[in-house]
């Protein structure tokens, strides 16, 4: 039974999202509004969960010398951005809680993600190479790309139709083609959810 | 050892260096950049321009700070053209780190066009599972967001009367550096049918331009290049402009390395190029 009864509950809802999805009308909107309340409820109990995890972990690790530091840091951080952010007035700008994401968040990201410059010129350097037929094929077609994307005068708008046909035919081809199998591959597997046929999800013991 | 055997075994250290320096230049010695405007992006300049005062449109903020430098001026450009057209918009955020990007830009708009919240503009919030939000959303506002982000109660709100879900707005214009844009595809433009125009970063560019050939997207706005573009047409000269000098510059070095690295692979006879050859 303990298999038995997700397995029953999983089938039945699946089902009855499916026909909910494909049936428009007044009785089946009211159906998911209510299945949103619960969606809603069940992320809101999964929080707690997660935040805990994330307290237990770190607070252990405040015992390791090593990682003593970043765990503090990770929780010190945890309660500085909850704490003054009870409030609604936190919410707007010239509070506390916004001037930590406005002065410490943002420039945080803001310069790990700007690291990336560094490693694409990098990365683009050892793998924009001719090294064979397809390579060049590539190397071309990225080149042609990455010009139409920045501002160079003639060298941008002089390849405007060609690009255009590179996003919008051989890209397009792949693009769908890829997308197709993602959505067949997704449905086989939510069938084989809703039929109980795959289980994994259900973990194992 | 030739120069050229040289530029084969580059430390990638090297590389770091010059697009640090590129990327100084600008901050130094700044120069403006003729953009041309691509027609995607003119799509979504005409389609917001046509819209009559007092029409609605829907604009959803979803990327965090590690992209704001693209796409934050394409949001301040698209908020920019509403409030001066006097249309009412209607924000909302699927991502985590949305509302503080929303409350920034709200609140330095509104008090630059004289917009009141909840008369000119509204700020639903932020609600976690993109697809299920955006669906909840089709069939009315009120089912995710009963109360805006700043707790009033919808139908409260003078802005929100008579207006229940996507079929009382014009189109929705989703600014994204993620996956939801996908949602607003599937979920939103396939279920609900509403027109839909992007916002996106350079590097997602090439997953989306499939979809304006399919019609379910009328315009893109790639990249900060599209930022700037945006901001030309709606004569808000910002941080998109800005940027193109650092644009120019650190692409140029890029482009030269990748050159000076074909070069060097063909000048060397390919010999010491195997995979593991370039920089270290």
């Amino acid at each position: 039974m303990k298999r038995e009864i997700p397995i029953l509950l999983v089938g039945i809802s699946g089902f009855i999202m499916f026909l909910q999805y494909f049936v428009p009308t007044d009785w089946s909107e009211e159906l998911f509004k209510y299945s949103q309340d619960w969606v809603i409820v069940i992320g809101i109990l999964a929080m707690p969960l997660g935040i805990w995890s994330l307290i237990r972990a770190n607070v252990a690790k405040l015992k390791v010398p090593d990682e003593r530091f970043y765990s503090a840091v990770l929780l010190a951080g945890f309660l500085a951005m909850v704490l003054t952010g009870l409030s609604r007035q936190s919410l707007e700008m010239g509070s506390i809680h916004m001037d930590l994401f406005t002065y410490l968040l943002i420039p945080i990201q803001a310069t790990i993600f700007s690291l990336l410059a560094f490693f694409i010129a990098s990365a683009a350097y050892r793998a924009f190479r001719a090294r064979s037929v397809l390579a060049t094929i590539l190397l071309v077609t990225a080149f042609l790309v990455m010009l139409r994307f920045i501002p160079l005068g003639p060298f941008s708008t002089g390849n405007l139709s060609a690009v255009a046909w590179i996003l919008s035919v051989p890209n397009m081809a792949a693009n769908r083609a890829i997308m197709m199998g993602i959505g067949l591959g997704a449905t086989a597997t939510a069938i084989k959810i809703i039929l109980g046929i795959e289980r994994t999800y259900m973990g194992h013991d | 050892m030739t120069f050229l055997e040289k530029m084969m075994q580059i430390d990638r250290r090297w590389i770091y260096l010059a697009i640090g320096l590129a990327v100084i230049i600008p901050t130094i010695k700044s120069f403006n950049v003729p953009v041309t405007v691509s027609p995607e992006v003119r799509k979504i300049y005409d389609f917001v321009s046509k819209l009559k005062p007092g029409e609605y449109v829907f604009v959803c903020v979803d990327y965090d700070p590690t992209s704001m430098a693209e796409l934050n001026p394409m949001t301040i450009a698209i908020v920019n053209q509403a409030f001066a057209g006097d249309l009412k918009v209607i924000f909302v955020t699927l991502s985590q780190f949305g509302p503080g990007m929303v409350e920034q830009i709200t609140s330095e708009l509104a008090e630059k066009h004289h917009k009141t919240r909840g008369q000119d503009y509204v700020f639903l919030g932020y609600r976690p599972y993109p697809a299920i939000t955006i669906m909840a959303l089709g069939v009315d506002f009120r089912v995710p967001f009963p109360l805006d982000y700043y707790g009033t109660p919808l139908d409260s709100l003078p802005m929100m009367s008579g207006i229940k879900n996507f079929s009382d707005v014009k189109g929705v214009i989703e600014i994204t550096s993620g996956n939801t844009a996908d949602f607003w595809l599937i979920y939103g433009n396939g279920r609900y049918g509403f027109p839909l125009a992007l916002g996106i970063t350079g590097v997602m560019s090439s997953n989306y331009y499939q979809y304006l050939q399919s019609g379910q997207l009328f315009g893109i706005i790639p990249g900060v290049k599209g930022a700037a573009e945006y901001e030309r047409l709606v004569g808000f000269p910002g941080e998109g402009m800005e940027q193109m000098a650092y644009q120019v510059i650190a692409h140029s070095v890029i482009i030269l390395f990748i050159i000076l690295s074909n070069v060097a692979y063909f000048a060397t006879g390919r010999k010491k190029s195997g995979l593991g050859g370039g920089a270290r």
